[in-house]
C-alpha cells in the first residue's frame, strides 16, 4: 500500500478491525504497549522504519500524530504545549520559538481564539480547541507525515467540520493519514481511502472510486451499511 | 544539520544515563534489605537452639537461657489486640463498604487513613495515660489495648477494600432471593471476600507483633512468666530492644535470635499473603 | 456501593446489624477525638508552667525541672529532612523503574522486595543499625566525608558512628518503601495518552517521563513525600538505637542528637516527677499534632489525585 505524498489518505473499517493499530505502526508508537509486536516493513522515503539501527524517536519526529482524545499536557500553558516538541528538537539557526508557536497555532486555526492568553493552562480550553492545540503541537516540529487517529470522535459536529477544513488546507504541505469510523468524513476529506476489515486490507483506491464503485463485495456491504 | 545530530546524541545519552540511574536506585534499595535479612539469619541462627524456645531468660553472667516467656507474651499481646481490633475494625469496614455513605462515611474513612500514619509511640503514651495511670500498674491488658488501637484503622480499611471487590451482581442476586441486607452481607459478601480479609488481617497481626514503642509504656517487660493479664508481660520486640542496647555480648546474641524469630513470622505471613493475592500485583493495564 | 433494601418493614436483626457497624465506625471517631483530648489534658500542667517558651529554649534539666524542647525539635527535623534528602531521589528512581521501565516479569518480585522493607519491624532496623550500619558509618562514611567535605561545618568532629548521620541513614531506608510504593501507584495511574503525547513528538523515554508523566503525577508524589516525612518524624525505635540520645543542637551531622520520639522512649518510664511526665506528654502532643497535620495534608493530596484519575479518561 502506497500512501501518496501531500494527499489525504483515509483508513476506514468497523470497530476493532485494526485501524488504530495500523496507524500506530506507521510511527512505531504501537510497540510501547506491553506485549505488542510488529511484522512487515514500512518505508518512509528511502528508510525502512523497522530496520535495526533506526531509532523510533527519529521516526516519530518525522511522523507526527494526533490522538482520538485530546491529550494536552495539563501542567503546561498553551504556549508550552505547542513549544515542547521544538524545545526538545532544538531550534534551527534563524528560527524563533515564538514565531514557530504562532505559526503552528495559526495553521491549526487556533491563534485568534487564544491570542493574548498563551500562558493559560492548555487544559482550560474546550474539547475542540484542545484537539486543535494537539494538532498545533504536532505541526510545530514540522513533520513530513501527519497521522490522525479518529481525531473527531470526541468532538461536536461544529468542531469536527472545523478540523476537516483545516486538514484540506494542511494537505498542501503535509502527507496526512486519518483513521475514521465515519464514512461521510472519509468521503468528505480524503483523496484515497483504505478499507480494513478484521486486520486485513480489503480495498485501497481513490476515494471517489471506492465509494461509488467498490471492487470488493465486503467494501460494498460496509459502505452501504449492511454491517458495521 | 550537524548541530541537530549532536543535540540528538546528547538527548540519547541523557536518556540512557537517567534510565540507568533508576536501575541503580532500585539496586541500592535492595542492598540494606539483603544486608538486614542476611545478618538476621546468620547471627540469629547462632543464637537459636532448643533452650531459646523453652527456657526463661537467665540473669546477666549466666550463659544460656531462652525467651519462652517473650514468645508466649508476644502471642498473648497479639491475641489481646485482636480481641479489640477485629470486631471494631471489621464492623467499621462493613459499615464503610455496605451501609455508610455521605459525610460520616467519608470522615470515618479519612480518620482511619490518618490514624494509620500516627506514630505508634503516641498510641503508647495515650494508653499509658488512659489505662496504666488509673490502674497503677503496667499490664498485658494495656499492651494488648495499645496494639489493638494500632490495628483497628488498618483492619477497617482492609475489610472495606476487600468487600468492595465483591461484584455487585452477587449482592443483587442474594437480595433478589429475598435475603435481608444484613444476611446478604454476612453470608454472601463476607464469605466471598473472606480470603482477602483474612490475608489482610494476617499481615496486620504480623506487623503488630513487631511493634515495640507502644509496649514500652504499657506492657513493659517481665523476666518471668506473667502471672495474670493485669501484670506486666514480656514480648520479643521489647527484649530485642533491651538486649541490643545492653553491654553484654550474650544478650546481644539473643537479641539477634529474637529478631530472627520475629522476622520469620513476618516474612512467612507476607509471602503467603502475597501469593494469595498475586493477581492484584501485576503491572499496568 | 452503598446499598439498602427497599422494604419498609425492616426486621429487627437487620437494624441491629446496621446499628452495630455504625457503632463501630463511631467508636473510631471517638477514639481519634479521645486521643487528642487525653494527650492535651495530660500535658496541661507542662503547657501551663512553661508556655510557648518551651518550644524555643534549649536547656533540658529534669533534676531542676527546667525544660526546653528546641534541641529535640531540631533533632527531629534535621534527621527527618536528612532522610528525605537521601530517600527521595532513590524512591523516585525506584518508582519510575517499577512503573515505567522494568520488564513485566520483574515488576512483581521487585515491588514485593521493596515492600518487604516496610514489613521489617523498627526494632530490627535498630538492631541492624546498631551492629552493622553504625560501625560502617564510623569506619567508612564519616572519615570519607570528613576528608573530602570536611570544609563544610556539617562534617566535622570525632567519628562516633552513632549520631544524626546514622539516624538519617536508617530513616531513609525506612521511608523508602513508603515513598516509592505510593509514587509507583501514582505513576501507574497516569493515563497512557499523556505518554503518547510526548512519544509522538519524538521524545526519548526519559523526556516522556520528565515532561509528561512526573508533572501529571506531581500532586500524588508530593503526597507520598509528605507521608514519608510523617513516618520519619514519628519513627521511634530504630532512631533511638542509633542517634546517640543527647539533646544538643550541633551543626555537625557526626554529633549525637535526640528526637521527640527517642526522648520519650528514653525518659518516659524513668520520669523524675509529675511535671517531667507532663513535659514528655507535651512533646508527644506536639509530635501528634505535627504528624496529624502532615497526614491530613498527604491523604487529601493522594485522594484528590486518585479521584481525578478516575475522572480523567484514558485507556
Amino acid at each position: 500500500m502506497d500512501i501518496e505524498a501531500n494527499k489525504i489518505t483515509a483508513v476506514i473499517g468497523p470497530s476493532g478491525c485494526g485501524k488504530s493499530t495500523f496507524i500506530r505502526c506507521l510511527n512505531r508508537l504501537h510497540e510501547v504497549m506491553p506485549g505488542a509486536r510488529a511484522a512487515g516493513e514500512v518505508w518512509l522515503g528511502d528508510i525502512q522504519i523497522y530496520d535495526r539501527g533506526v531509532d523510533p524517536a527519529v521516526i516519530r519526529r518525522r511522523v507526527g500524530m494526533v490522538f482520538q482524545r485530546p491529550n494536552p499536557l495539563p501542567t503546561m500553558s498553551i504556549f508550552d504545549n505547542v513549544a515542547i516538541g521544538v524545545r526538545l528538537k532544538g531550534l534551527e539557526p534563524g528560527e524563533s520559538l515564538k514565531e514557530i508557536v504562532k505559526e503552528s497555532l495559526r495553521q491549526a486555526g487556533l491563534l485568534e481564539e487564544v491570542a493574548g492568553r498563551l500562558h493559560q493552562p492548555g487544559a482550560w480550553l474546550s474539547g475542540g480547541q484542545q484537539q486543535r492545540l494537539c494538532l498545533a503541537r504536532a505541526l510545530a516540529v514540522k513533520p513530513e507525515v501527519l497521522l490522525l487517529d479518529e481525531p473527531c470522535s470526541a468532538l461536536d459536529p461544529a468542531s469536527t467540520l472545523r478540523i476537516e477544513s483545516l486538514l484540506r488546507d494542511l494537505s498542501r504541505e503535509y502527507t496526512i493519514v486519518i483513521v475514521t469510523h465515519n464514512m461521510q468524513q472519509a468521503a468528505r476529506v480524503s483523496d484515497n481511502t483504505a478499507f480494513l476489515y478484521e486486520g486485513e486490507l480489503v480495498e485501497y483506491a481513490p476515494t471517489s472510486e471506492l465509494f461509488t464503485n467498490p471492487r470488493s463485495r465486503r467494501t460494498e456491504d460496509y459502505i452501504t451499511g449492511r454491517f458495521s | 544539520m550537524k548541530n541537530i545530530f549532536d543535540r540528538w546524541t546528547r538527548r540519547r545519552l541523557k536518556n540512557f544515563v537517567m534510565l540507568g540511574l533508576t536501575v541503580v536506585a532500585t539496586a541500592i534499595a535492595l542492598v540494606p534489605l539483603f544486608s538486614i535479612l542476611i545478618y538476621v539469619a546468620v547471627r540469629g541462627l547462632q543464637a537459636l537452639n532448643w533452650d531459646f524456645f523453652t527456657q526463661l531468660p537467665k540473669p546477666v553472667g549466666e550463659p544460656g537461657g531462652g525467651m519462652a516467656n517473650a514468645i508466649v507474651g508476644t502471642l498473648t499481646l497479639v491475641v489481646l489486640g485482636s480481641l479489640v481490633s477485629l470486631p471494631v475494625g471489621m464492623l467499621t469496614g462493613i459499615y464503610l463498604a455496605e451501609f455508610g455513605r455521605g459525610k460520616l462515611a467519608w470522615l470515618v474513612r479519612f480518620i482511619c487513613d490518618v490514624l494509620t500514619g500516627i506514630p505508634s509511640i503516641i498510641i503508647g503514651i495515650f494508653v499509658y495515660t488512659l489505662v496504666v495511670v488509673p490502674m497503677h500498674r503496667f499490664s498485658a491488658l494495656a499492651g494488648g489495648l495499645a496494639l489493638g488501637i494500632l490495628m483497628v484503622p488498618v483492619i477497617a480499611r482492609v475489610t472495606e477494600d476487600m468487600l468492595r471487590m465483591v461484584p455487585k451482581s452477587l449482592r443483587e442476586a442474594s437480595l433478589s432471593l429475598g435475603a435481608t441486607q444484613a444476611r446478604t452481607t454476612v453470608s454472601i459478601v463476607l464469605r466471598s471476600a473472606s480470603g482477602g480479609i483474612i490475608t489482610g488481617i494476617m499481615l496486620t497481626l504480623s506487623r503488630a507483633a513487631g511493634e515495640t514503642a507502644p509496649l514500652l509504656f504499657t506492657a513493659l517487660n517481665n523476666r518471668y512468666w506473667h502471672s495474670g493479664l493485669d501484670q506486666p508481660i514480656a514480648s520479643l520486640p521489647v527484649y530485642i530492644y533491651t538486649y541490643a542496647i545492653s553491654p553484654y555480648p550474650d544478650w546481644q546474641g539473643q537479641a539477634w535470635g529474637a529478631a530472627l524469630v520475629l522476622v520469620i513470622i513476618i516474612l512467612v505471613t507476607s509471602i503467603i499473603a502475597r501469593l494469595a493475592s498475586r493477581k492484584k500485583y501485576f503491572g499496568w493495564n | 456501593m452503598a446499598y439498602r433494601s427497599r422494604s419498609e418493614h425492616r426486621p429487627w436483626g437487620e437494624q441491629l446489624f446496621g446499628g452495630l457497624t455504625l457503632a463501630a465506625a463511631l467508636a473510631i471517631l471517638v477514639l481519634a477525638v479521645l486521643l487528642g483530648y487525653i494527650l492535651a489534658d495530660a500535658a496541661q500542667p507542662a503547657m501551663h508552667k512553661f508556655g510557648w517558651r518551651f518550644l524555643v529554649t534549649s536547656r533540658w534539666d529534669p533534676v531542676h525541672e527546667v525544660f526546653g524542647a528546641l534541641p529535640v525539635i531540631y533533632g527531629t527535623i534535621v534527621s527527618s529532612f536528612l532522610a528525605l534528602l537521601l530517600a527521595l531521589p532513590l524512591s523516585l528512581g525506584i518508582a519510575i523503574y517499577l512503573a515505567e521501565l522494568a520488564p513485566l516479569w520483574l515488576r512483581v518480585p521487585l515491588s514485593f522486595l521493596v515492600e518487604l522493607l516496610a514489613a521489617i519491624p523498627s526494632v530490627v532496623y535498630g538492631l541492624w543499625g546498631l551492629f552493622v550500619l553504625v560501625p560502617w558509618v564510623r569506619d567508612s562514611v564519616e572519615p570519607f566525608l570528613a576528608r573530602y567535605l570536611g570544609f563544610l561545618p556539617f562534617f566535622r568532629g570525632p567519628f562516633y558512628g552513632v549520631g544524626m548521620l546514622a539516624a538519617g541513614f536508617i530513616l531513609a531506608i525506612m521511608i523508602l518503601p513508603t515513598i516509592s510504593s505510593i509514587s509507583r501507584e501514582v505513576l501507574l495511574a497516569v493515563p497512557n495518552s499523556q505518554r503518547e503525547a510526548l512519544l509522538a513528538l519524538g521524545a526519548t523515554r526519559w523526556e516522556t517521563i520528565r515532561l509528561a508523566v512526573l508533572p501529571y503525577g506531581r500532586q500524588g508524589i508530593l503526597g507520598a513525600v509528605i507521608l514519608g516525612l510523617g513516618r520519619a518524624l514519628g519513627e521511634t525505635m530504630a532512631v533511638t538505637m542509633v542517634i546517640g540520645n543527647r539533646a544538643e543542637i550541633s551543626v555537625s551531622l557526626f554529633a549525637f542528637g535526640q528526637t521527640m520520639a527517642s526522648l520519650i522512649v528514653n525518659e518516659f518510664s524513668e520520669a523524675f516527677s509529675a511535671i517531667h511526665t507532663a513535659v514528655l506528654l507535651e512533646v508527644g502532643l506536639i509530635l501528634f499534632l505535627i504528624t496529624l497535620t502532615l497526614n491530613i495534608l498527604a491523604r487529601l493530596l493522594v485522594w484528590r489525585v486518585a479521584k481525578g484519575m478516575e475522572g480523567a479518561s484514558g485507556q
